[in-house]
């Protein structure tokens, strides 16, 4: 069951693609998802983490192997308000991690100057609905930096890590997801992990990326997605997407939490409708893996794109255009997306709000009997 | 909403009326304003039965209020971000009394309790906590989203409302309306760039906005000595005048009011108010409160400033009620709050289009999931 195009050479680790644990397939919304594991080769010893723990491990490591890495945002001395720099203070002192003032701007632009100093810092912002007030700092300057000084100062060495998504009751300011605000602009990478053991591969692979990286974090995923995580240095390389599952018949496109109801939807649409659907995690939003979703959409001819940002101008629109530009003859059906409606983050309708694996799996429906 | 907060004060004050009417003003000294750029108001004030009463009333009800809230979340009837005032109450009692209800404010997400003193009623505050349709914004936001008349918000982003006060404050100005407008703002984002944006404007404009830094020593699990470079918030104005206030004490914050207003009013432009105060409870729902300060400083403040039983303290000092009187007004101002949330528990919920309203003024359909069709409200 390895894919061999996905077989990545990454510290002298093998990383590779396994989807052989995909349990039960009958789907449907009381089936607990047995979501496959990504297989880290020559990994060594491994721990049960969560995406959290996960996420603190990467950054441990990372703050171990370079000196001058730094750990800072609001409240993560104590750990963070999802508990992902705990631990850290203590082992690295409170001259690597520390508590910032209330100030996203600020945070962003003092991590920029600090990474133009050759720093490695690290930078997280409490939820991702509050970086908008730092969005200036990271378009007009950390974006830009490289470009605009012709190539004599840079920020690569930032990364910001931010949660972002539903959550469940996170009404208009807990909730969003604004991958493509960032996505859309040049100079910056944005990436957004799936599960612990990709969470902190990435993590690891954006911290020592030599271009600014925006890391978003599974926010309901935290506690609830627990993997075997090796516990040693592992990288998983930027840019390349994941075929979580190979199919023949339909392509299926995610990232982040998202990639769990897509599973679940996929087993839905296996069985009900006896189809073979291949199940993409882009896990890097820009630069996104072109090849790998073109190679599969000309393989299946029809393509469903889900994220829980809103429909327009999200994600998906810049994906399907690709798609349609690379793939237009191979299309058997009009490319869907299925998202979040166009309306600021629900309270009390999130349920009715979120793509769903019923969303998507009446999608892949009419996709297939188009 | 008024008129119903003063059927429950009558109601209690029934039998106080006959019973203190031997007493006349009642002198209250207060700790003195730490003043900046300013004179700042004197340290004392002359008030009545009818005002301690009031404001036992009116900050029991904000407790009350916020007591319930906090039942209602651990019932999980309320979902989502709660944040809640208990400990505050005098900061926002203070300052109702002395402006008037044509004068605006503007706050965080720590905003149950203006409602209640902006005049709208428990049922549409509950109601909105609990996602209903009775609820002061449909039920679409929840906690940190209500509105009612010359009250803009509940609002999320930290800092945000701080420049909204002050373009409220230009419009009083000029219409000529001769209104203020209170920006309310916590030690924690007084660090925000934005403060500082409003400031300028504020004062190059001189606006009539009254800047208020409820300083109750934390934001989130930061105390404000690591997250704030010297700490007097009120002088950190700069070019605006300041007043530090004992937040703790109704009528230190109503003088203070009644100074700023006075100040904003006569054309001076903006003032900040720090107010000296402290939350009691986590910050919010899923916060205990007591990992990042002890048990035991939350204990003493309880203790030796609670601005309820501080009033209480002086009702009982000069004879204005008994305690049975004053626990009959516990009683009524809890039966109404009890009365309130059963209400909103038993209201409806919003309908389903209404995800689609208010995104647009006109109701544009909305983009979503299906294959060419698109949800119209
Ligand atoms: C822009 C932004 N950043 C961060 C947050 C998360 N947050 C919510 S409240 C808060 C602390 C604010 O403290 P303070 O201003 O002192 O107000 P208090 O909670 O004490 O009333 C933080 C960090 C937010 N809501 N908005
Ligand atoms: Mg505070």
């Amino acid at each position: 069951m390895l894919r061999g195009n996905n077989i990545k050479k990454v510290n002298s680790l093998l990383v590779r693609s396994f989807h052989s644990t995909v349990g039960n397939r009958s789907g449907g919304p009381s089936t607990p998802i047995n979501y496959p594991s990504l297989e880290i080769e020559n990994a060594g010893e491994k721990q049960k983490m969560n995406l959290f723990q996960a996420i603190n491990n990467g950054m441990d490591i990372a703050m171990q192997k370079d000196s001058k890495a730094v750990v800072f945002g609001e409240d993560v001395g104590f750990g963070g308000v999802f508990r992902c720099t705990v631990g850290l203070r203590d082992k690295y002192g409170a001259s690597r991690v520390f508590n910032t003032p209330l100030c996203e701007q600020g945070i962003a632009g003092f991590a920029i100057g600090l990474a133009a100093q050759g720093a490695t810092p690290i930078a997280e912002i409490q939820f991702a609905d509050y970086i908008f007030p730092a969005f200036d700092q990271i378009v007009n300057e950390a974006a830009k930096y490289r470009y605009r000084s012709g190539g004599q100062f840079d920020c690569g060495s930032l990364t910001i890590r931010s949660p972002y998504g539903a959550v469940g009751h996170g009404g208009h300011y807990h909730s969003q997801s604004p991958e493509s605000y960032f996505g859309h602009t040049p100079g910056l990478k944005v990436v957004i992990p799936s599960t612990p053991i990709e969470a902190k591969g990435l993590l690891l692979a954006s911290i020592r990326e030599k271009d600014p990286v925006i890391f978003f974090e599974p926010k309901l995923m935290y506690r609830s997605a627990v993997e075997e995580v090796p516990i040693g240095d592992y990288e998983i390389p930027l840019g390349k997407a994941r075929i979580v599952k190979e199919g023949k018949d339909i392509t299926i496109i995610g990232w982040g939490a998202q990639m769990r109801v897509l599973l679940q939807a996929v087993n839905m649409a296996e069985e009900k409708l006896g189809i073979s659907c291949e199940l993409i995690d882009l896990r890097t939003i820009q630069p996104w893996d072109v090849e790998t979703v073109v190679e599969s959409v000309k393989k299946t001819g029809r393509v469903v794109i889900s994220h829980e940002a809103p429909k327009t101008g999200g994600w998906a629109a810049e994906i399907s255009a690709t798609i349609q530009e690379r793939c237009f003859l191979h299309l058997e059906a009009p490319i869907q997306r299925v998202c979040g409606y166009d309306t600021p983050f629900p309270l009390i309708f999130e349920k009715f709000y979120v793509p769903d694996h019923l969303k998507n799996f009446e999608s892949i429906k009419k996709t297939m009997v188009y | 909403m008024l008129s119903n907060f003063l059927k429950v004060n009558s109601k209690a004050l029934g039998h106080i009326r006959t019973f203190a009417s031997k007493s006349g003003e009642i002198k209250h000294n207060f700790k003195k304003a730490d003043t900046y750029l300013c004179d700042g108001p004197s340290d004392s004030t002359v008030t009545n039965k009818d005002e301690l009463i009031s404001f036992f009333t009116e900050m029991s009800r904000f407790r009350r209020l916020e007591t319930v809230c906090d039942g209602l979340y651990k019932k999980k009837l309320i979902r989502g971000f709660c944040h809640l005032y208990t400990g505050q109450e005098a900061v926002c009692a203070g300052l109702e009394s002395a402006i008037t209800k044509d004068d605006h404010i503007i706050t965080a997400y720590r905003d149950h309790t203006y409602m209640l003193s902006r005049g709208a009623t428990p049922e549409e505050i509950f109601a909105e906590l609990l996602m209903k349709e009775t609820g002061c914004s449909k039920g679409k936001g929840g906690s940190m989203h209500m509105f009612t008349k010359n009250f803009y918000g509940g609002n999320g982003i930290v800092g945000a409302q701080c420049p909204l006060g002050a373009g409220i404050a230009f419009a009083q100005k000029y219409n000529k309306t001769g209104n203020v407008c209170l920006a309310m703002y916590g030690d924690g984002a007084a660090n925000q760039g934005q403060l500082f944006e409003a400031f300028n404007m504020a004062s190059l404009w001189k606006l009539p906005v009254i800047f208020i830094c409820e300083n109750n020593k934390y934001g989130m699990g930061t105390s404000q000595k690591r997250s704030t470079a010297g700490h007097d918030f009120y002088t950190r104005g700069h070019y605006v005048a300041g007043l530090k206030v004992d937040g703790m004490d109704v009528f230190a914050v109503k003088e203070a009011g009644k100074y700023a207003a006075e100040w904003c009013r006569a054309g001076n432009g903006p003032i900040i108010l720090e107010m000296d105060t402290y939350r009691y409870v986590g910050h919010s729902m899923s916060d205990p409160g007591i990992t990042y300060r002890t048990r035991e400083e939350v204990n003493h403040v309880r203790q030796t400033r609670d601005p309820i039983e501080n009033i209480r303290q002086i009702i009982l000092d000069n004879k204005i009620a008994t305690e049975d009187q004053l626990a009959a007004i516990e009683e009524t101002v809890r039966d109404e709050m009890e009365k309130a949330s059963e209400k909103a528990i038993a209201a409806p919920l919003p309908q389903a289009r209404e995800l689609f309203t208010n995104v647009y003024l006109q109701e544009v359909p909305v983009r979503g999931v299906e294959f060419v069709n698109s949800f119209k409200p």
